[in-house]
């Protein structure tokens, strides 16, 4: 009997120990920035389907927020929905349901905005992910990545990004742009100046939707 | 890096420079020929005696390992025998109480019936007709002298009387034979069932003797261990060797086994334990979880067959009074039947969180639902829910093949451990001898690179051995 009991303490140890071990190294959490000014509003069908696939691809235990990014945007009513996925999957798959739902009305009732302020944005989405205390924080920008800053809103200061992805989404063309590419090319330049000097582990630019979403989640 | 021109005497002059250096190690090689001659053999002769002496202890060692192993291969050998005659005895034993007790009754049933057919056997003799009383008659009549009607009409009474008679006496004769065939038959049943006891008694003394036989082989064997016979050393090695094979085969296949039953429940586990804990880097604290279930499983199996008697693993288990046993038997029984409940409805809870995954994905894809395909959507969930409480039991008799491999083990690990030394000796042999005539080859190499000096060398001799030679006929001849 004496084995039994030994055997159960084991066991009971184990899955004891097991349940202490620190999970947030290994789980990840993104903040995605959902550009919604001007022309851009109308990319909102594209940006849901990337929530879709965010949703799909995240593990329970991971942490998602969704961010549109107005005409100030370094505050918490700009985040559209956020959540931590419970560790049971049944749950998670769950909270993903409620998730969708909140998106879907969100896509609904979208307003276009005056100015585009992305520092902001940046700024809030950082505070979030170094709250989740996550391994793996990413911030995926859907937007042109021109920023429009109104009357009053200070953004030119360092930033800080330490430990964070960028990831530049269905980063369009302006019209301008199309007249001079240097233009695109120098506002991406100086944009992963920006985030790189802020301390972002990787900059990366997917405009393929259709092939490349994998480049979204480090899934390393 | 060296520059070469600085060993150069002249450097202008190369070839003379290393002429002149090529004299000079001459001069050297010559001066140390006897001190590196000394230094060949001594190397020589250490590698020899060292390998020699290393090989010495690598046969004795082996030996001594090679007889350990003989000790343990027959001692377990002997002890596995011994218990199969003991099972054999055991069977006889069994066989004697259950079935020769019956004998006594089965004889006594067998007189009984001998003693029945006798009987009959007796009434059934045939009974002679009574002597014909007509022929003394007959005898009278022919004695009668005078002649006349007297005679003629006694002779046909007679005749009428004899006729009477006769018919009587036969149909005596066949009530008599139908009364015996009657008889005769009624011994039918009897002979059957002298015939049956007669087979049945045959059968077990079959039994018996197929045991018998059994036993007789068994000490046969038992005989060679202590005899310590080579041969039977010889086919015990090959067995344990056989026996590691196809223990080692089915232990694959069991492995086979419990990576199905982690499949199965390694993701229904997430939902007890979470899905995002990790024990280290990359082991998800479910996965341990899942193998922890399993290897639970797999003792419980072990402890189960322990205290049935069928491995014996664990000496305490087995030695353990047949109460205590008993209980252990019944708590392993127990928990594996609890084991493979949580199995089943984790593997139903598998295919419930794979479904409300992939409605999720549908959801998310904005995809119809698939149409509803009835009672066949149902049979991979019962079929989960099936082997998730199977599989445990199946798993438990891989105690058997553990037992045996765990013990066959120990003899091949002996056998290969004895070849490798075995091996690794007579390398080290091969060397020693090898390096005992090297010398002497190193010693005529260097002798080579002196050569001018030695052909020098036993001129000068050879010029001294004539003078003195010359010297020693003068000094004679002046004698």
């Amino acid at each position: 009997m004496k084995r039994y009991l030994l055997v159960g303490f084991m066991l009971f140890g184990a899955l004891f120990v097991g349940a202490c071990g620190d999970s947030r190294v290994h789980s990840q959490a993104v903040y995605m920035l959902v550009d919604t000014s001007g022309t851009y509003a109308k990319e909102i069908n594209k940006a849901t389907r990337i929530i879709n696939y965010l949703l799909a691809t995240v593990n329970p235990g991971d942490s998602l927020a969704v961010a549109k990014v107005e005409t100030r945007s370094f505050t918490e009513k700009d985040i559209v929905a956020k959540v931590t996925f419970d560790k049971r999957p049944s749950q998670a798959t769950q909270q993903k349901r409620v998730f969708k739902t909140r998106i879907d009305e969100f896509s609904k009732v979208i307003n276009g905005s005056a100015y585009t302020d992305i520092t902001g944005g940046l700024i809030q989405g950082a505070e979030y992910l170094n709250e989740t205390k996550a391994g793996i924080k990413t911030i995926v920008i859907f937007s042109d990545m021109q920023e429009e800053l109104g009357k009053g809103t200070v953004r030119d200061f360092p930033i800080k990004l330490d430990g964070i992805r960028i990831v530049a989404l269905n980063v369009t063309k302006l019209r301008t742009d199309n007249a001079d590419p240097r233009i695109y090319l120098d506002r991406l330049t100086r944009w992963e100046a920006r985030v790189r000097k802020a301390g972002a582990t990787e900059w990366v630019v997917v405009n393929d939707l259709e092939n490349n979403m994998e480049s979204i989640l480090n899934t390393h | 890096m060296i520059d070469w021109h600085s060993w150069l005497f002249w450097p202008g002059s190369v070839a003379l420079s290393v002429l002149a250096l090529g004299i000079l190690a001459m001069l050297f090689l010559y001066a140390a020929r006897k001190p590196m001659h000394g230094v060949i053999h001594s190397v020589c002769n250490l590698v020899t005696q060292s390998t020699r002496f290393i090989s010495r202890w690598l046969f004795l060692s082996a030996e001594n390992l090679r007889l350990r192993n003989q000790a343990v291969l027959l001692a377990q050998s002997q002890e596995s025998v011994a218990s199969m005659i003991d099972r054999e005895f055991e069977r006889v034993g069994n066989i004697i109480r259950k079935d020769m007790q019956e004998f006594p009754v089965l004889q006594r049933k067998l007189l009984e019936e001998a003693t029945r057919i006798e009987e009959d056997y007796r009434r059934c003799g045939e009974v002679p007709p009574p002597p014909p009383e007509w022929v003394a008659a007959l005898e009278s009549v022919s004695q009668i002298k005078s002649g006349g009607d007297i005679p003629r009409k006694l002779l046909e009474d007679i005749n009428k009387s004899i006729q009477k008679i006769h018919d009587k006496t036969v149909s005596e004769y066949r009530r008599s034979y139908e009364e015996r065939h009657k008889i005769l038959k009624g011994m039918q049943p009897v002979w059957r069932s002298v015939d049956k006891l007669m087979v049945e008694m045959d059968k077990k003394m079959l039994t018996l003797h197929s045991n018998a036989k059994q036993i007789d082989d068994d000490m046969t064997k038992f005989a060679g261990m202590r005899a310590k016979d080579s041969k039977t050393e010889h086919a015990l090695t090959v067995s344990a060797f056989v026996q590691l094979a196809i223990s080692s085969l089915v232990m694959v296949i069991a492995m086979g086994g419990a990576f199905i039953n982690y499949k199965l429940i390694a993701l229904p586990m997430s939902e007890m334990v979470g899905a995002s804990d990790y024990i280290t880097n990359n082991l998800r604290t479910s996965d341990v979880a899942a193998l922890v279930i399993i290897l639970m499983e797999a003792s419980m199996g072990l402890f189960l067959l322990e205290s049935l008697r069928i491995t014996q693993l664990f000496p305490k288990i087995a030695s353990m009074d047949d109460r205590m046993r008993h209980r252990l038997m019944l708590a392993s029984l127990i928990f594996l039947v609890i084991l493979a409940g949580i199995e089943s409805s984790l593997a139903l809870m598998r295919d419930m969180l794979i479904a409300d995954k992939a409605s999720l994905m549908r959801d998310l894809a904005s995809a119809a639902p698939p149409a509803s395909e009835g009672w066949m959507t149902n049979i991979p969930m019962a079929g989960q829910m099936v082997m998730g409480f199977v599989l445990p039991f199946a798993l438990a008799f891989v105690a058997i093949p553990l037992e045996s491999a765990v013990h066959s083990l120990r003899t091949v690990i002996g056998v290969l451990l004895v070849q490798t030394m075995r091996g690794i000796g007579f390398v080290l042999r091969s060397t020693g001898v090898v390096f005992r005539r090297f010398a002497k080859v190193l010693e005529l190499s260097y002798d080579v690179l002196i050569v001018i000096p030695l052909m020098v060398e036993r001129w000068v001799l050879a010029l001294r051995g004539n003078s003195i030679a010359k010297g020693q006929a003068k000094s004679g001849s002046a004698a």
